[in-house]
């Protein structure tokens, strides 16, 4: 991603989410006003790169989005074109941070099919492209797009409401937020794109995580994404060397960005002080734990296995148990942890980290022909162009230490 | 705007509920109707049993008719309402205090009515 790709998306992000949320109140139609918005950031993408952002970014994408609501009106409705041209646009570029939101909220909404929620929030609320989108996550564009379609006239035609949810449903719906919000980071984090984005998602769902902490800040678990996100964030300048991953384990710790981490604690003690723990805040602690040990050996195993036993009471599903058994394996060793471990080798046989933290405790262990079918097994499940190098590179390399 | 909710059960679990539970359920099912008087628009109905259901189904040949409901799903729709709220949001929380929903198998189905015909016009 060039500095100027970098400087477009962090405008685009800013602007586009307010501008979807105030055409469609302008316009009355929410799908006209998102396809408007989306036409105006492919229409950026193409001018800024060639002659740089203008001076009011925001103000050139609704000049450009209300032109493009404009004529997909007139083609469908022409009565509400003139009535919407008559009406004196007070709707000026401003904060919107709760336009925003509301806008996540009906994005998010449970009465769409999960897997459109993210789609529609990177279109609609991030500014991505459908091209971009559909390169993130190698799916075939005109699926992806029938998808957002689907999605946008259900919030048109159901009645979704742009609107932040009132105090007693808040929590409940916050929690879809939170999950799309989350999936966006790690479809981002660990890149299962491979090397082609123009986009960073995983920065893109910290500056999103951090939208809605600030806005909801009664909402602890929403601080708790927060920490979260901008804590493992930190770390990553240091995950890949020349495009191989690095794990957290060999990572050089001075190429972490402290100042980073030092932000996420802070997120966590204010989580914390609204007394209301959730899975979130535990990830976050786990989070903070490693990103504060000195070296993987002298990383606080302890805690993070305690922290560990209380997420799996939030979170008892199988990934969150293997990662119990990682740092169980730290604090009383290998053996033990791998007996923990077969108890997870049901629901978790298609998942490429469980067979890879097995090779490592059977290396551990001296297994080593029992490792390498584990390793080999992991390779063929992973879909990742750096990991799969990786655990090449441990299957030749032979004994080879973490899996996370 | 005006939802229809289609009210369905599994009269295959019916035999699971426990019947005074279930006869505190109807009472309430009652009440609830008298709570959402405001919001309920146009006429609803309770349904006799799928049991008495009749079915006219297109046919190369011409319509023909046939005992049992319109599909052999294991839900069955028993009754329906309309009710006439601001939004998704507002028909969601009248239909999760439903009461029927404490019993296995209970579901609702919230759709939102076509009202506005003007494109049929001219």
């Amino acid at each position: 991603m060039t500095s100027t790709d970098g400087l477009l998306a962090r405008t685009l992000r800013e602007e586009a989410g307010p501008l979807v949320a105030r055409l469609s109140r302008r316009f009355g139609d929410f799908d006209v006003a998102e396809e408007a918005v989306q036409g105006a950031v492919v229409e950026a993408l193409t001018s800024w790169r060639r002659d740089g952002p203008p001076d009011r970014a925001g103000a050139w994408l609704q000049v450009a989005a209300t032109r493009n609501a404009m004529d997909a009106l007139r083609l469908r409705d022409r009565q509400r074109a003139l009535a919407a041209r008559a009406d004196p646009p007070d709707d000026l570029p401003g904060e919107g941070t709760d336009d925003r939101l509301a806008l996540l909220f009906a994005c998010c909404h449970p009465a769409l099919a999960p897997e459109a929620r993210l789609a529609l929030t990177l279109r609609a609320v991030v500014g991505l492209t459908t091209p971009q989108i559909a390169r993130a996550f190698l799916v075939n564009e005109t699926t992806l797009a029938q998808r957002v379609v689907r999605a946008k006239r259900k919030i048109v035609s159901a009645g979704i409401a742009l609107t932040v949810p009132p105090e007693s449903q808040r929590a409940e719906r916050l929690a879809d937020v939170l999950a799309v919000v989350y999936v966006m980071f790690n479809e981002g984090f660990v890149s299962s794109s491979g090397p082609t984005q123009d986009r960073d998602l995983a920065a893109d769902a910290v500056w999103l995580s951090g939208v809605v902490a600030t806005s909801l800040p009664d909402q602890a678990e929403a601080w708790g994404l927060a920490a979260l996100l901008t804590i493992q964030h930190a770390r990553s300048r240091a995950r890949f060397a020349d495009g191989e991953l690095v794990l957290l384990r060999d990572q050089d710790r001075g190429l972490w960005d402290h100042a980073a981490i030092a932000e996420g604690e802070r997120m966590i003690e204010r989580a914390a002080s609204l007394r209301r723990p959730g899975a979130y805040q535990l990830q976050a602690a786990i989070a903070a734990v490693h990103a504060t040990g000195a070296s993987w050996a002298e990383t606080d195993w302890l805690q993070i296995s305690v922290l560990y036993e209380e997420l799996a009471r939030y979170d008892a599903s199988p990934v969150v148990r293997l990662n119990q058994v990682v740092a169980h394996a730290q604090v009383l060793g290998a053996e033990d942890a791998l007996r923990r471990l077969e108890t997870l080798a049901e629901p978790l046989a298609t998942y490429h980290l469980f067979h890879a933290t097995r090779a490592q405790l059977l290396t551990e262990v001296g297994r080593e022909d029992e490792a390498d079918a584990a390793n080999r097994r992991a390779l063929e499940l992973t879909a990742n162009d750096a990991e799969r190098r990786l655990l090449t590179t441990r299957l030749h390399r032979g004994p080879l230490d973490d899996g996370s | 705007m005006k939802y229809v909710l289609m009210y369905t059960s599994r009269p295959d679990l019916d035999s699971s509920a426990d019947p005074e539970a279930a006869q505190a359920i109807y009472k309430r099912v009652y009440e609830w109707f008298g709570e959402n008087a405001g919001v309920m628009a146009d006429s609803g109905a309770e349904l006799l049993g799928v049991e008495t259901a009749t079915t006219v189904k297109h046919d190369p040949n011409g319509a023909v008719v046939v005992d049992g409901p319109f599909n052999e799903a294991k839900e069955v729709i028993g009754g329906f309402s309309v009710i006439d709220v601001a939004d998704m949001d507002a028909a969601i929380a009248v239909v999760k205090t439903w009461p029927m929903l404490d019993l296995p198998g209970v579901a609702v189905e919230i759709r939102p009515m076509v009202e506005d015909y003007s494109h049929m016009e001219g």
